[in-house]
């Protein structure tokens, strides 16, 4: 892939341990995504997938490897302060605990920090403001305080505060994991529509299969390293792979991974829904 | 429970105060606190009450809001006033006089003085400063008001920043301690009887898990701030960055003669005898 907007090669990070030693999280990763994509990172506590996440923005430094964003390398020794400044700006991030990233008391004034903070004009932030509220659908709580807010509509805003900065990708660490299911549904509609409409290549982290069903591609992550990587219904065929490394898989695909175990001709196994349903009709039918 | 608290929180309005400048309303509250304390005749304290009373209406906020935020203060001002009224020493005679304790005209009034003074200081500077302007308003007046002190090295954007961010956390942190104390309580923990010292004790309980996730927080915080490119006051600008209008040199010159007419009805009435 040659316009891959993230690319690793042989990234490695691992962090002394209390005793001198070292504690390796994340070994030799090779990863490409071009612009625009959808990628689901799966895998258990401990997995190194928030690791990676944060490597990206150098929030944390590699330890081996190297890591090109838009084509630059950003473990080179001399990124300045500004550099990596336009590296944050370029991919946003939104953390899982809603209540311990809105900095402001105000929802409005919370959006506008990441732009204050890369010294635009007031009123270019005045106009991204508006745009990422409407875009996030909070421009009625626009005036409101964050703690008057559910979990949903904080992520909301804190989604709105990562799109403020125009950035040309989001990660996602585990947003929704903290959020009741009505939440979810508004988090993910959220992210659907920003890679849909607005082209934000996305990089969703969750423990959630059937929010990884909604991503073009799925990576699976097990102590460090990538597992699987493909697209849903490829990834999810490999059932006794994920259940190994301690991952559930969509009801679907557990559903039709049970039937072909106990001597049922189900054909390839699909996290799909759908897909799903149709085999299973097909297969009444037949009989 | 104590969600209940009210005291420097923020009521979101469209009122004149409101729409101050929080630099100006800084001042305000400055200036107010000064008249409230220089006032030392009766007309001169009814002028306050009335300034105080007009305020209330115009800000918009409530009188519940304002009654709740005075309830946690009814034991200093219940305190204050029996010290006045029994230890203030009058010329003439007591008004009562029983055992060794007398009270006297001027008792009376001190007293009556004291709890106007209180109540008017706790309204006044509430309904002018702390529910009108939002935390960063204040932050930001603040800041700007301290700004010329950043050339002698001092670091007010960093000063500014904490305190926004630990007025943010206030009801986060409340929220939690709620949390902790039903955790405890649902484990049978006590903190309502015993001695003293036996009660400060079924704190430490709620106070260290509190400051485990205040540390964890502030952590994830830091980070969060981070990802959206904070780096310190330098280059950053403001989406709503403050200036002065006619609105604020009016209601300051509306202050500046109420302060006036204290002043000289502290004089004026001196010299007739209603003043104390």
């Amino acid at each position: 892939m040659e316009n891959a907007f993230i690319k690793t090669e042989n990234l490695s990070f691992s962090y002394e341990n209390g005793d001198g030693g070292e504690n390796a999280v994340l070994y030799d990763i090779n990863l490409e995504i071009e612009k625009g994509a959808f990628v689901a990172i799966l895998g258990h506590n401990g997995s190194g997938k928030s690791t990676l996440a944060k490597l990206l923005n150098m929030i944390l430094t590699p330890t081996g490897g190297k890591i090109y964003i838009d084509g630059t390398d950003i473990t080179k020794p001399d990124m300045s302060e500004k550099d990596i400044i336009d590296l944050r700006s370029k991919i946003g991030m939104v953390f899982q605990n809603p209540d311990n990233q809105l900095v402001a008391t105000i929802v409005e004034e919370d959006v506008a920090f990441g732009p204050e903070n890369l010294g635009v004009e007031p009123a270019e932030i005045r106009r991204r403001v508006d745009e990422a509220l409407a875009t996030v659908g909070m421009t009625k709580y626009a005036r409101h305080s964050p703690h008057q807010l559910s979990g949903g509509q904080k992520q909301r805003v804190a989604i709105a505060g990562a799109i403020a900065m125009l950035p040309e990708c989001i990660v996602f660490d585990e947003s929704t994991a903290m959020l009741d299911p009505m939440g979810r549904a508004e988090v993910m509609n959220t992210i659907e529509k920003l890679n849909r409409e607005k082209n934000i290549t996305v990089l969703h982290i969750t423990h959630n299969m059937n929010e990884a069903l909604c991503a073009d591609r799925v990576i699976v992550m097990s102590d460090g390293r990538i597992i699987l990587d493909g697209v849903p219904d490829e990834v999810f065929s490999h059932v006794e792979e994920l259940k190994s490394v301690g991952l559930g898989v969509p009801q679907a695909a557990e559903l039709m991974y049970s039937l072909s175990k106990n001597g049922i001709e189900i054909g390839k196994i699909t996290g799909d829904e759908n897909k799903c349903a149709q085999k299973l009709f097909d297969l009444i039918n037949e009989k | 429970m104590i969600k209940d608290i009210t005291i420097g929180q923020y009521f979101p309005g469209e009122s004149v105060l409101h729409h101050l400048d929080p630099r100006t309303k800084l001042l305000l509250t400055v200036l107010y606190i000064v008249i409230l304390f220089m006032a030392k005749s009766m007309l001169a304290f009814i002028l306050i009450v009335l300034l105080t009373a007009a305020l209330i209406p115009i800000s918009g906020i409530s009188f519940k809001v304002i009654a709740k935020s005075l309830k946690p203060l009814l034991f200093i001002i219940i305190f204050t006033m029996t010290l006045n009224l029994f230890f203030t020493k009058g010329e003439g005679e007591p008004l009562l006089s029983f055992w060794i304790i007398n009270i006297y005209k001027e008792g009376v009034s001190f007293a009556i003085y004291m709890i106007v003074r209180i109540i008017c200081l706790i309204t006044g500077t509430g309904v002018i400063l702390t529910y009108t302007t939002s935390p960063i308003q204040l932050t930001d007046g603040i800041e700007q008001l301290l700004a010329p002190l950043s050339k002698i090295k001092l670091p007010v954007h960093e000063f500014a920043m904490m305190m926004s961010c630990a007025l943010r956390f206030i009801p986060t942190l409340v929220e939690e301690t709620d949390k902790i104390m039903s955790a405890q309580k649902a484990r049978g923990a006590d903190f309502t009887s015993g001695s003293l010292i036996r009660r400060a004790k079924a704190i430490i309980p709620i106070l260290i898990p509190l400051f485990v996730s205040a540390f964890r927080r502030a952590d994830e915080l830091a980070v969060a701030m981070e990802c959206r490119c904070y780096h310190g006051g330098e280059g950053r600008t403001r989406m709503n960055s403050l200036h002065f209008s006619a609105r604020d040199l009016l209601v300051t010159l509306v202050f500046v003669l109420f302060g006036a007419g204290v002043v000289l009805l502290n004089i004026f009435t001196r010299g007739i005898g209603i003043g104390i």
